[in-house]
């Protein structure tokens, strides 16, 4: 759980992954930046480092604060100067505050107790594990100037995709350009043997005249029985597929009202379903994820880092969903509160099951310790959800024959399965051997 | 050789020459003209029209064409979470709070089970010791909740307003009667609750001359006046008939509502045989009820005769000489009924529900001389406070003009008072009147103001059924219209600003709890606490009644021609639920008629009033139609001028010269059409007397009953309910009196449990679960709680009268009552075996088919069998039936194309076929019809279609959680776990489900037991639905 808290709150400006797994060559770069941010600081701070400020930053503060945004707390760009030059306040009483704030406020320091009750009455958590060096690498990280919107990593991808596309442009043409020479080259034979044949006056025989394939055909009753035959069969093999997808919706991806994208949060990100979906452990519903689920990160997420965006989305676009979130919860952004004025959100159901068939999340979820891939598909992949598997009743029952029952470590199954692998002779027994293929064990 | 006979349909056929119409006929096809040239002639307008025949076949085409293809297409369904989702709420997953009903005619504690924030069905509370048992009524009080029909909010002469201008105006109209003469009367139900009684104590000091009526519909005024001058408080005598050995009850139906209900559970502990003893019951009574169905000896007699045979028990007990006239056999049988009990001493106890406070005094006496240990008359019943005497003083004071405000609550006073229309003539001299409830219904049309009151589960509140034991009432859902209770509305009136929900905590932290949580209290719905709170213990002045003279009433009460007992039926109660239609088509346990109520008449005098009608005349009204639907015809009962038609309906057992007729029917007000059924009994309640002397006349005419059950008689055979007596029971082997059929197997008689002469191959069962189920004939007293379980838990559709008389009911689980055609089902026995010869089989089978005058009654739950060789399985062309490992017999909707052939090849007849959409269709406008009603529909069962067959399932959605939810914790299934619908409301124990494939779960030694048989056993069905044989105490002891 802590690990998890501590990736969401990086989220906001970094990738998580990158964070979490320094590769030798990113370590490098962090070197490089070391090194180029040690020209760059100005000189009250030489011995502070922002980048280590910005990683202590992103993990004990970005919870609650923002360099240019007020959030839980205000923003904190420039705020020792602001502090020095506004309240005359200096770094002790920085380090005081940070490390105790509630002593601060209960001494009866004038600036904490306006700040505190600005902020009504929200405490700030203490940070006593904080040396001095941290405080100043913190410090020297709010007090670095905003840097201009990245847009290389988008512009960079780009040569390397035309690159591939060229490339197999050019072998195509190849190709091509040597089939042409081929038929020249066959042409050219031909001609060549024909003169040769002119010359040695050999005779070239003209196809005799048969009667046409089509009149042949019609004349042999026998191919035209088969014919017919065939192409009943194969009509009727259409015409029973036709109707065999009727009700399938495999691959339905309806527009949602907000485009939530499970390949940024599943994917990029690495959250586990169940975090959102997580009735589906006790429940026979997945659950769509109330609001407040989502707030739990979005709270302090109100924009997606740059490197998010693709051609096709940009960033603009995705902050603009969620913005709708934030429309649809009722949360001012601004003010950092809860409105009141709430417009639940009517996503549309993707995946269908007709009603007299009963299907429960958790008896596949939590008893078979499924994947949710298993029937949804790859998720963490898709921009848009859309419906994988065909849910219809042979797909069930093809799995239920296939799958293994899941009994280690369940004593519900410890009798019941090993007299039944006696009786049928097997190691493992599959979900059909279990009984799971009876109708009434669906269809109540 | 061919004949010159001339066939003719007319007269003027025969001589064609008198008329030609004939001829003409002859050359028409059809007798009218059709009006083709009307229609085809106006060649203008067809000429001028656009759309020549092409077009409109190719639109006609083109149209459904399209409508097909956009069939095709899926319907976009939307998913709408939460903003918020509240803590305890998970989708999919089921809630329970403990809660409980007090709506002045049920109290019970209760649990309930509610879907995503929807109550959907009632459950018993276990750890409610007393008035843990709930009734029908109370299983289906939850779709009362979903009734359209209710108020939406306060309204005014018919107009809505708004609970502000409703607090405004009725506050003034208070106010402005302090310093008058006139009263403000509060005219409740039985509250039973301890913090209503403060805040109405409260109301009297805020304003003056407040007087509180406590009314119930169904009064036991004259048992609680017997007890307050016996005990000092008011209140009824609480049993417990677990601990009787020998029960008499003289005109007292216990398994019913007699003095609030709720004892069947107790008394059906102490039917089942243990140790080779049981209770013996002895009932004397007027109508059929439950408890004489139950009783071991039952002797009908008029309720005159009651009261004197009352009096004679009293005097053959007691020793002192009464001087009574009975006829021979009843002063016989009351002998023998006082031999027993004085035999019994302490284990006997004595009932009676005469109303009359010389009877109700004098069973108390008799029960104190017995030292019954049954007879609790320290704990006191508070579940019927009703005062006669000060309701008809409050109806002459309105009339009178010295009442000045009436506020009404749970009551409706306007339906079931006798004087009615002098209720209603006196509400209209008052300067207010104000309602509260839940429906516009008879009281609410005449009252000024109407306060929109919530339902129980939308409530708070509290209750003291019994002295000690108290119960909590929490809300379950949030008010679903503009209502106020009426706690809360007097709270406003007192001008306390606090809920009624803290008033109600406050309240239970100083007065009742004594330092235990209120938070664990709520939890468990129920409180016990050493002393009650609001009975005053010491006895206040009260006037003795002196015995002597008591039973010197009882032995002079006078007998007339007919006699009436007023009851209230099983499914209806007072009638305050009468829009509900799962009790609607409840099938009354003993009439098995639904829809309605009846005049319950012994079919001798029946022959004697000319109100019967003969079984097969077919020029006639008869008494079943070709279709098989119960006829009866019409007959007047008059009451001191107030006279009502009813129709009649033959009741075996009826005693000669009395007659019954149910409370509850016959609404008019605030209710759908199709509730409207059946007459009102009240205005013949007069003095709020259940037995009346009344005088009967025949007016004819032809009434349709819709009745569940038209063979009433078993004709002999004894192996559908097998029977026997306790004397036989503990001297015989199980042999003698349960027998295994026999079957011929090559000229051997071979048992038909034996495997050789089965047809089937039989599969091992030994592994997983095998779920039973067992029903015990001794301990079903019939009172049908888990019909409506069935319903609940189901969805099982109400498809009303028309189609019941067209026997397409669709109970999954029915109860068979059965009457035996000679004295008792053993001599049904005798009689049939004694047949020989085709000739006398056919007289005799036709004289087994009337029921005698007093049958014994067997009732007998069926369900679908679940048979592990089902013959409903084999026939089935899209094998829509199929068995399971587990012994349930599947039935697969989606599959079924409803060719009814498993139906036709059922044995038990429980398979339902849907004749047509019952939800969602104008057709059949019940709960399932509307977006409210449809609120109670168990999100985990399928709703049937047309034309698919359906049947008990065994609650497989039930069996299947419990088992996901031990796969989920990793564990076995508990002892005992499993349950269904019918077993967890059956109170009485006398279902119990289970898994037999787990050696220590009830139901493995149930099946087992010497007791045990199965259903049709010598089919070879081999049924999963195992029957414990009935032993009846016959013995006199």
């Amino acid at each position: 759980m802590k690990k998890l808290r501590q990736s969401l709150e990086t989220t906001p400006n970094v990738d998580m992954k990158q964070v979490n797994n320094l590769q030798p060559l990113q370590k490098l770069i962090f070197l490089s930046l070391v090194f180029f941010s040690i020209f760059c600081t100005p000189l009250q701070a030489q011995e502070a480092d922002p980048t280590k400020g910005k990683s202590l930053f992103n993990a004990n503060c970005a919870a609650c604060h923002q360099l240019d945004k007020k959030m839980t707390g205000p923003a904190l760009r420039y705020v020792e100067t602001r502090l020095s030059e506004d309240e005359g306040l200096d770094r002790d009483w920085l380090n005081a505050w940070i490390r105790n704030s509630a002593a601060v406020i209960k001494s009866g320091d004038a600036y904490a107790n306006k700040i505190y009750k600005e902020y009504n009455g929200a405490a700030m958590t203490a940070f006593p594990q904080l040396s001095d060096q941290d405080i100043s690498n913190i410090l020297a990280y709010t007090a670095q100037d905003k840097a201009a919107p990245a847009v290389a990593t988008v512009t960079t991808q780009a040569p390397t995709s035309t690159e591939g596309g060229l490339s197999k442009d050019i072998i195509l043409g190849a190709l091509a350009i040597l089939f042409a020479l081929l038929a020249l080259g066959l042409f050219l034979v031909n001609k060549t043997l024909r003169r040769f044949a002119e010359a040695n006056e050999v005779e070239i025989q003209e196809a005799v005249k048969r009667p046409s394939l089509w009149k042949a055909f019609l004349k042999n009753q026998f191919l035209l029985l088969a014919t017919a035959i065939f192409f009943l069969l194969s009509s009727a093999y259409f015409v029973y597929g036709y109707f065999m997808q009727v009700g399938v919706d495999q691959g339905y991806e309806p527009i949602q009202p907000i485009h939530y994208s499970h390949k940024i949060h599943a994917g990029d990100n690495g959250i586990d379903c169940k975090y959102c979906h997580s009735s589906a452990r006790v429940s026979k519903h997945s659950g769509i994820p109330s609001l407040n689920v989502c707030m739990n990160c979005h709270k302090s997420i109100y924009e997606v880092a740059p490197s998010t965006a693709t051609e096709e989305y940009s960033k603009e676009f995705y902050d603009g969903e969620i913005q709708k979130l934030y429309d649809a919860v009722g949360w001012d952004d601004a003010e950092q509160k809860y409105t009141g004025k709430t417009k639940p959100v009517k996503w549309v159901r993707i995946h269908n099951l007709p009603d007299f068939a009963y299907f429960n999340h958790s008896q596949h979820v939590s008893v078979a310790g499924l994947e949710c891939q298993t029937c949804h598909g790859p998720v963490e992949e898709m921009e848009i959800m859309y419906q994988y598997s065909p849910l219809t009743m042979g797909w069930c029952i093809n799995c239920h024959r296939e799958t293994n029952v899941k009994v280690k470590d369940n004593g519900y199954y410890e009798k019941i399965h090993e007299a039944l692998s006696k009786k049928y002779g097997v190691e493992q027994l599959t979900a059909a051997q279990m009984g799971g293929l009876e109708c009434g064990k669906c269809h109540y | 050789m061919s004949s010159n006979k001339k066939y003719w349909k007319s007269v003027e056929e025969l001589n064609p020459s008198q008329s030609s119409a004939v001829e003409t006929l002859k050359h028409k096809e059809f007798v009218q003209e059709i009006p083709v040239d009307e229609f085809l002639g106006d060649k203008s307008t067809l000429e001028s029209s656009e759309t020549t025949r092409r077009d409109f076949l190719k639109y006609v085409g083109f149209s459904t064409a399209a409508a097909s293809l956009a069939a095709c297409e899926g319907p976009v369904i939307k998913s709408i979470p939460y903003v918020v989702q509240p803590e305890q709420i998970i989708p999919g997953v089921a809630n329970y709070y403990a809660t409980a009903i007090s709506n002045g005619y049920d109290f019970a504690s209760l649990l309930v089970k509610t879907r995503e924030g929807r109550p959907i069905k009632v459950e018993s509370n276990s750890l409610a010791k007393a008035n843990g048992s709930i009734n029908a009524r109370v299983q289906a009080s939850v779709l009362d909740l979903y009734d359209n029909q209710r108020v939406a909010g306060p309204t005014k002469a018919g107009k809505a307003m708004t609970w502000d201008a409703f607090y405004k105006e009725v506050g003034e109209k208070l106010e402005a009667l302090k310093g008058s003469e006139k009263q403000v009367v509060l005219l409740t139900q039985t509250f039973a609750s301890p913090s209503t009684s403060k805040l109405i104590s409260e109301f009297q000091d805020n304003y003056e001359n407040v007087t509180h009526v406590v009314y119930d519909a169904i009064s036991e005024s004259a048992a609680a006046d017997a007890y307050q001058a016996k005990y000092g408080r008011r209140g009824l005598a609480n049993y417990d008939f677990e601990k009787a050995k020998t029960i008499v009850s003289i005109g007292a139906d216990f398994l019913g509502d007699w003095q609030g209900g709720g004892f069947d559970a107790a008394y059906a502990k102490g039917r089942v045989p243990k140790n080779g003893t049981m209770s013996r019951h002895i009932q004397f009574e007027s109508n059929m009820t439950l408890s004489g169905a139950n009783a071991d000896k039952r002797v009908p007699l008029k309720p005159s005769q009651q009261k004197r045979a009352l009096a004679r028990l009293y005097g053959k007990l007691t020793g002192t000489s009464v001087n009574v006239t009975l006829p021979a056999n009843i002063e016989s049988a009351v002998d023998a009924a006082a031999r027993e009990l004085l035999k019994a001493g302490s284990n006997g106890v004595v009932l009676t529900g005469i109303q009359d406070v010389d009877a109700q005094s004098l069973v108390l006496e008799i029960n104190a001389f017995l030292n019954s240990k049954a007879f609790d008359p320290k704990t006191t019943i508070l579940t019927r406070q009703g005062n006669d005497a000060a309701v008809t003083k409050l109806v002459a004071d309105m009339n009178a003009g010295k009442v000045g405000a009436v506020l009404m609550t749970g009551v409706n006073p306007a339906y079931t008072l006798p004087n009615a229309t002098a209720f209603v003539e006196g509400l209209k001299k008052t300067n207010l009147s104000v309602v509260f409830s839940m429906k516009n219904d008879e009281t609410a049309s005449v009252s000024e103001y109407v306060a929109a009151a919530p339902h129980y589960l939308e409530s708070w509140g509290d209750l003291e059924t019994k002295s000690g034991h108290y119960g909590l009432v929490q809300p379950t859902i949030r008010p679903l219209f503009d209502t106020k209770q009426f706690q809360d509305v007097l709270l406003t009136l007192n001008g306390n600003t606090s809920t009624y929900h803290d008033y109600l905590k406050s309240y239970w932290n100083s007065n009742i709890l004594g330092g235990a949580s209120f938070n664990d209290a709520l939890h468990d719905g129920v409180f016990t606490a050493s002393k009650s709170v609001t009975l005053d213990t010491t006895s206040s002045a009260h006037t003795t009644i002196a015995i002597g003279d008591a039973v010197k009433n009882l032995a002079q009460a006078k007998s007339s021609d007919f006699e009436l007992t007023l009851y209230p039926k099983t499914g209806m109660g007072d009638g305050q639920q009468a829009n509900n239609p799962w009790l609607q088509e409840f099938p009354d346990p003993l009439t098995r008629t639904t829809w309605d109520n009846y005049l319950t008449v012994s079919e001798a005098d029946a022959k004697e009033l000319g109100l019967h009608l003969e079984a097969s005349n077919f020029f006639k009204e008869s008494s079943h139609d070709a279709t098989g639907g119960l006829n009866g015809t019409y007959a007047n009962v008059t009451v001191n001028g107030a006279t009502v038609k009813a129709p009649v309906i033959i009741q075996p057992g009826q005693a000669r010269g009395t007659v019954g007729l149910s409370f509850g029917y016959g609404r008019s007000a605030g209710l759908k059409e199709e509730m409207q059924t059946g007459v009102n009994a009240y205005p013949l309640y007069q003095n709020f007397d259940s037995t009346q002397s009344v005088s009967i006349e025949a007016v004819g005419g032809k009434h349709e009953f819709a009745c569940v059950q038209l063979h009433n008689t078993l004709m002999g055979r004894g192996d559908i309910i097998k029977e026997t007596t306790l004397e036989i029971f503990n001297t015989k082997d199980a042999e003698h009196w349960n027998p295994t059929p026999v079957v011929s197997l090559n000229h051997i008689e071979t048992p038909v449990s034996s495997p050789d002469v089965d047809l089937w191959d039989e599969f091992d069962r030994s592994i997983g679960h095998h779920f039973n189920l067992s029903i015990d004939l001794n301990s079903c007293t019939g009172c049908g709680a888990c019909v409506i379980a069935c319903h609940a838990e189901n969805n099982v559709p109400v498809v009303g009268k028309e189609e019941i008389r067209r026997s397409r009911d669709m109970h999954w689980l029915r109860i068979d009552r059965y009457y035996s055609s000679d004295e008792t089902f053993e001599g049904d026995n005798e009689t049939k075996d004694g047949i020989k010869g085709l000739g006398s089989s056919l007289s005799t089978f036709g004289e087994m088919e009337s029921p005698s005058e007093n049958p014994q009654v067997a009732f007998q739950p069926i369900m679908c069998q679940h048979c592990n060789h089902a013959p409903c399985e084999t026939v089935c062309p899209v094998a829509a039936s199929s068995h399971g490992r587990q012994g349930q017999n599947h039935m697969a909707y989606n599959r079924c194309v409803g060719t009814r052939y498993c139906a036709n090849n059922c044995p038990y007849k429980v398979r339902r076929f849907n004749w047509f959409l019952y939800n969602g269709n104008d057709e059949f406008d019940y709960h399932m019809n509307n977006d409210l009603g449809r609120m109670v529909i168990n999100p985990d069962v399928t709703v049937r279609s047309r034309g698919v067959m359906e049947k008990c399932s065994m609650c497989i959605q039930m069996t299947q959680k419990t088992i996901l939810d031990a796969k989920r914790d990793g564990r076995p299934v508990d002892v005992n776990e499993f349950k269904t619908a019918c077993s967890s409301a059956c109170d009485s124990g006398a279902i119990v489900f289970g898994d037999i494939n787990n050696k220590k779960d009830d139901v493995t030694k149930l099946k087992d037991d010497e007791r045990a048989y199965h259903l049709l056993e010598h089919v070879g069905t081999k049924p999963n639905v195992v029957y414990q044989v009935k032993v009846r105490n016959t013995k006199e002891a």
